[in-house]
């Protein structure tokens, strides 16, 4: 008998120190593969089971599933662009020309940083449209809605406080611009204004808690809401389909009641 | 049994010692809540500001040519010598903060940001300072400025006076 490189991967996915690892061990019943989805810490969020249609591209458009992407490819580089970054004042802005033109691949990460933000940006926009036009934002699934209205706004502020790093003179008016915006809150708009900025000028004092919020407070609380949103998604029974409704539940059984 | 306690039945306003320790827990973590907002605030606030002084030396009035508009775009700040006297306008557009300009061909001040514009010159009713168009909710304020000892012009972006008080050399 020949083996196929199949054989080999259940052979491998047999021995003990597989089996310590991922413990729903070879196999390919309904269970084992229930197993490896809930025995893992990060697939265990989502359902064990999905209708097969729902895998289908024109059931979500996989719209949520390429903004997460777009999140990673953005955490990836983030971290990599940090390496080469200072944010302070004198340096900031040649740190970044420096990942242009000096750095091995630095323009590559940093732009691929950029496009991936505004991909993020539009597929978060897209995810939203196709959710409400499909209206599987209505019950059991509201919650899950706000969740993603949060993520939206988390996703923006996160362009938000980017767009202040490169530290040029489209950063430096865009935030002045847009931190003079928060000024108009009533009663507290300034304070708000001195507490975003640390000062009452777009400077040293902002660019550091810019560069905090974008890189450490606001990705941590969007991974917390990301997570609830996909374990919401199994809470609320899973992806939606248009025949799970009960509308059209209650649709279905009625003729049949009329019939008795 | 005889040695069973009898229980007393539990009344609704009872103050018991469970409710005690309840209400001193919830007391004492809403006193350490509070705590921490006001820490919070306090940490957030910065103390020491490393921001360029609100006073401005802006030289010799004599420097300044009769109908002249000179803006300095590091201060943020217009001086104008009008036939009244001097007189310093805010340049920071009074709508969302960007830099105003100063128009030379069409005699007025325009922001770039979202096109407000505002007038240079004392005519009729219009203050130097005075919204002609657009967005900026309110005229450009005018600075407090004096002259130093020395002779110098000194304007002090942190204080605004009510308009036409010309500074007469």
């Amino acid at each position: 008998m020949v083996k196929t490189l199949g054989n080999y991967f259940d052979n491998l996915r047999g021995t003990r120190i597989w089996r310590s690892v991922f413990r729903s061990g070879s196999g390919s019943s309904t269970l084992h593969r229930a197993l490896a989805i809930q025995q893992n810490v990060f697939l265990h969020l989502f359902s064990t089971k999905v209708r097969r249609r729902m895998l289908g591209f024109s059931a979500t458009w996989y719209l949520g599933t390429l903004t997460f992407g777009t999140f990673l490819i953005l955490v990836i580089t983030g971290i990599l662009l940090m390496l080469y970054y200072h944010p302070s004042v004198p340096q900031a802005y040649a740190d970044m020309k420096d990942l242009q033109f000096v750095v091995s691949s630095g323009l590559f990460l940093r732009n691929l940083h950029r496009w991936a933000a505004h991909a993020m940006v539009f597929l978060v926009f897209a995810h939203l449209f196709k959710v409400f036009y499909r209206g599987a934002y209505r019950p059991p699934r509201e919650f899950n809605w706000v969740i993603g209205v949060i993520l939206l706004l988390i996703t923006l502020l996160l362009s938000y406080t980017g767009y202040l790093l490169p530290w040029d003179q489209l950063a430096f008016w865009a935030i002045t611009v847009g931190s003079n915006i928060a000024s108009a809150v009533p009663v507290l708009g300034n304070k708000i204004h001195f507490l975003m900025l640390g000062g009452n000028l777009v400077n040293a004092n902002a660019l550091l808690r810019f560069y905090v919020l974008h890189c450490m407070i606001l990705p941590l609380t969007a991974i917390l809401f990301i997570a609830v949103h996909f374990w919401r998604i199994r809470k609320d029974g899973g992806l939606y389909a248009h025949q799970s409704e009960p509308a059209t539940l209650r649709a279905e059984a009625a003729p049949a009641k009329k019939a008795q | 049994m005889p040695e069973e306690k009898q229980v007393k039945p539990i009344e609704a306003d009872q103050f018991d010692r469970r409710t005690l320790f309840t209400k001193l827990g919830l007391g004492s973590l809403s006193i350490a809540a509070a705590g921490t907002v006001a820490f919070a605030y306090q940490f957030l606030s910065p103390n020491v500001l490393f921001e360029p002084s609100p006073i401005v030396n802006a030289g010799k009035p004599e420097s300044y040519a009769l109908g002249s508009v000179t803006l300095d775009v590091n201060s943020g700040i217009y001086l104008i010598h009008a036939k009244e006297g001097f007189l310093a306008l805010s340049a920071v557009c009074t709508h969302l903060g960007c830099l105003t300009a100063w128009k030379p061909e069409l005699g007025i001040i325009a922001c770039p940001c979202h096109g407000s514009k505002f007038f240079v010159q004392a005519e009729g009713d219009h203050k130097p300072g005075g919204k002609i168009e657009g967005p900026a909710p309110k005229p450009l304020p005018w600075l407090r400025t004096w002259l130093s000892d020395d002779g110098d012009l000194m304007v002090d972006r942190s204080t605004t006076v009510s308009p036409m008080q010309f500074v007469r050399v």
